[in-house]
């Protein structure tokens, strides 16, 4: 099979996987942790990856491709320098979330599931991530940002760019 | 006794920055070599007000700590003194509340399962046998297992993630399945959007869950457990393997537990993102590495669940209850709660109320108390409208409702489910047909797609909602979205695809009129359907004082001062924030013009 290079683990993981893939072998109900796994050190799951796995599981990369696309943490295109993951649980929703969502679009000119162009950022929805008591909510990387409003997102993309302080304490506290 | 200073670590608390004051008390504390306990405690519930520290034995309790407050919290503390400031106001009596006692968010609830969360330091195993863990257990492994299933069945227990299924039968038939090697599972992929009960549970009293599995495995004979969360809940996983390691170093996993000749062990599995993997045969599915698709049924997973062994699945929050059921008795435990329905439930209410956060309160409770009384009532004096319980299995019940005891029964009967116990309260600015929307796409999203019913029945749903948010809609559309939601209902094959309609339904039996509004007048009376609403300045009413035009964050709003304003309908983006802001309430939230014609 053929696989192009952006498709190719890099070089410098391509042994971290390797090593853990001689820990799995032949195990083939150790799938996901070792995809969660694999996608730890390489950020994403590359077709390479996935070769490799079901390589070291003895199952086919249907399997492998089919168990990578059905889970929403994995992701099989390589990702942005930062993740921002706008919630859109039925809290965050009521209170304004779809705003906040069209503002990251506009800003970042891209679409949920996308990266910007220079790769810095990768704009995600999320169905919920539990901190519905300060909706709306959104994270970049682990950072929790909450009660947040759409004239608040310019700020904090721009901390993340390097241009701004950190929002956090008062972008929580607006009540 | 010593001083004990307790900082809230539950998730809210913590992205509204308790870290930083947990890590300033102790640097303040470790300066001045003062003699306190510092601690970093699970979800006390009333994020609102987070970050929250409280002060034990005396039980002052601080709220919206900022870290200028530290040196004066200490200083205070130092001098006997409660720091005045911090405590909670009452926004109608304007009194300060000392204690947690003394606000009313706490005064209707009944903290059971929810009473070590806040309290202990959950990653020390200390704290939780010095409040009487592990004893339930103890107590249950002298006990004959027919007995222990006996008590449960006499509890009155039943399933928390949802179903409401009796937790005594579900072990008995579990425990009666002679095959040798059996399992546990703990269901904590709580998927619910809006719902947040069991991550607070294991980020705060991870070992009243492991409790509750032990006792689980010893009744059906099963040596070995998993717990499958969410891995989206880092904090969870990460003190639930705190827990289970030092449960281990205690003896309370392993072999030979307590020197019972029980053997038990736990393992943690991190789920990869997909609702329905709540749902038991898809779980199983997933931590035997496949696609998180549900199998028919039979066999059940009491007789041939994981890997074809027996298996018995619980919620966390029922296996939570567990221990406390054998501590308090099951009597004293089967006291609170209504005649179908016993103990306490866990909501998570949000939405648009005042308080929101964790709330635990006893079955038969209605649902304004829960709202207006421990919620506070509606944020920014806004009229409610409906309360939205289940997430997408259940229902969103209007004001006629809410002096529903809630319990399992009341609730189907009503049209709702408790579902995992999502409470999402919505206001007149709630449209709920777009709410209903908003439903349908989450479940067609999360449909796996493996039965038709399901699959096909979700998308044609949601393709007919958008069509009449959109300002599309036909007067048969709600016959048939009637009528798609029963076959759906009838023929799928699990609990996610029969109860996805159930947003819908309920909506369509009690806001008939605000989908007829979409589809006749082409009118969203929320004001929320961004095609079907058009805001107009009333010119005899404007004052032109121009703080419309500045707030707008699109510049539609074009005028001069002391001269009437004007909307450019083209710019619009419809975001209704001239409508909030003007003092004089002289913008209109209308239906387009065309559709005000044919009004």
């Amino acid at each position: 099979m053929t696989v192009e290079a952006k498709e190719k683990i890099p070089e410098e993981h391509s042994q971290a996987v390797n090593e853990l893939l001689s820990i799995y072998k032949g195990n083939p109900g150790a799938l996901i942790p070792i995809l969660q796994k694999v996608q730890d050190i390489v950020g994403y799951l590359p077709k390479d990856a996935m070769i490799r796995i079901a390589d070291a599981l003895n199952t086919s990369l249907s399997k492998v491709y089919g168990v990578a696309t059905f889970y929403s943490q994995f992701h099989i295109k390589p990702r942005g320098q930062h993740i921002v993951r706008v919630c859109q649980g039925t809290a965050c929703h009521v209170l304004g979330a779809s705003e906040v969502m069209d503002r990251f679009k506009e800003h970042l000119n891209t679409s949920p599931g996308e990266t910007t162009e220079d790769g810095k950022f990768t704009l995600e929805s999320v169905a919920c991530i539990g901190a519905c008591g300060l909706a709306p909510v959104i994270t970049i990387d682990d950072k929790t940002h909450g009660k947040l409003s759409p004239d608040r997102v310019e700020e904090l993309l721009q901390y993340y760019t390097g241009g701004a302080s950190d929002p956090l304490g008062e972008t929580t506290r607006i009540q | 006794m010593v001083e004990k200073i307790l900082i809230c670590g539950g998730t809210g608390c913590i992205s509204a920055g308790s870290r930083e004051i947990k890590e300033k008390i102790e640097a303040v504390v470790n300066e001045k070599q003062l003699p306190y306990q510092v601690l970093f405690t699970g979800c006390r519930g009333f994020c609102e007000k987070g970050p929250l520290v409280s002060i034990e034995p005396e039980g002052w309790f601080y709220c919206s700590v900022k870290p200028d407050n530290v040196d004066e919290l200490v200083g205070t503390l130092q001098n006997g003194q409660v720091y005045e400031s911090l405590l909670y106001k009452d926004p109608n009596t304007k009194e300060r509340a000392v204690t947690e006692k003394d606000i009313a968010f706490y005064k209707k609830q009944k903290r059971q399962v929810l009473r070590n969360c806040g309290h202990i330091d959950p990653e020390n195993i200390e704290e939780y046998l010095a409040g009487g863990g592990y004893q339930a257990l103890a107590k249950v492994l002298s006990m004959d297992r027919h007995k222990v299933i006996e008590e449960m069945k006499k509890s009155g227990l039943r399933g928390r993630g949802g179903g409401g299924f009796p937790t005594g039968i579900k072990w008995q038939i579990t425990a009666n399945t002679p095959q040798k090697f059996k399992y546990i599972i703990c269901n904590a992929d709580e998927g619910d959007p809006g719902a947040f009960m069991d991550r607070s549970i294991l980020e705060g009293d991870p070992h009243a869950v492991l409790e509750g599995m032990l006792i689980a495995a010893y009744t059906v004979g099963a040596e070995l457990g998993y717990i499958y969360v969410r891995a989206e809940y880092p904090l969870a996983v990460r003190r639930v393997e705190i827990a289970i390691e030092q449960a281990r170093k205690n003896g309370y996993l392993g072999r030979d537990i307590l020197g019972s000749a029980f053997n038990f062990d736990i393992m943690i599995k991190e789920g990869a993102g997909a609702f329905v993997c709540g749902e038991e045969t898809a779980l199983i599915e997933s931590i035997e590495g496949n696609r998180g698709m549900p199998r028919p049924r039979p066999p059940f997973p009491a007789t041939g669940g994981l890997w074809d062994k027996p298996t018995n699945i619980n919620n966390v929050e029922t296996l939570a209850n567990v221990p406390i059921i054998f501590r308090m008795g099951t009597e004293e435990y089967s006291k609170i709660g209504t005649k179908t329905s016993k103990g306490t439930k866990v909501f998570a209410l949000t939405g648009k109320v005042k308080n929101t956060g964790l709330v635990e309160v006893p079955m038969g409770i209605t649902m304004k108390e829960i709202i207006f009384d421990i919620g506070g009532g509606i944020r920014g004096n806004k009229a409610f409208k409906a309360v939205q319980i289940g997430g997408p299995s259940g229902g969103c019940l209007p004001e006629s409702q809410l002096n529903l005891p809630i319990d399992y029964d009341s609730l189907l009967e009503a049209g709702a489910m408790m579902g995992s116990g999502g409470l999402v309260v919505m206001d007149e600015r709630t449209c709920m047909v777009e709410v209903s929307r908003f439903f349908l796409n989450f479940s067609q999203t999360e449909s796996c797609g493996k039965c038709t019913p399901c699959r096909e029945g979700c998308t044609r749903m949601l393709e007919i909602l958008e069509r009449i948010v959109d300002g599309k809609g036909a007067p048969e559309d709600l016959e048939l979205l009637e009528s798609l939601s029963r076959s759906i209902k009838d023929a799928s094959l699990c609990g996610l695809g029969q109860s996805a309609p159930n947003p819908v339904l309920s909506t369509l039996r009690y806001f008939r009129g605000e989908y007829l509004a979409h589809i006749e007048q082409k009118y969203c009376p929320a004001g929320v359907c961004k095609n079907l609403v058009r805001f107009e300045v009333i010119p005899e009413e404007c004052k032109g004082c121009g703080i419309c035009a500045k707030f707008c964050p699109v510049q539609a709003i074009k005028g001069e001062r002391k001269k009437p304003y004007e909307i450019d309908p083209e710019i619009c983006s419809k975001c209704g924030i001239c409508y909030e802001k003007c003092p004089v309430k002289a913008i209109t939230r209308g239906a387009r013009k065309e559709a005000a014609i044919v009004q």
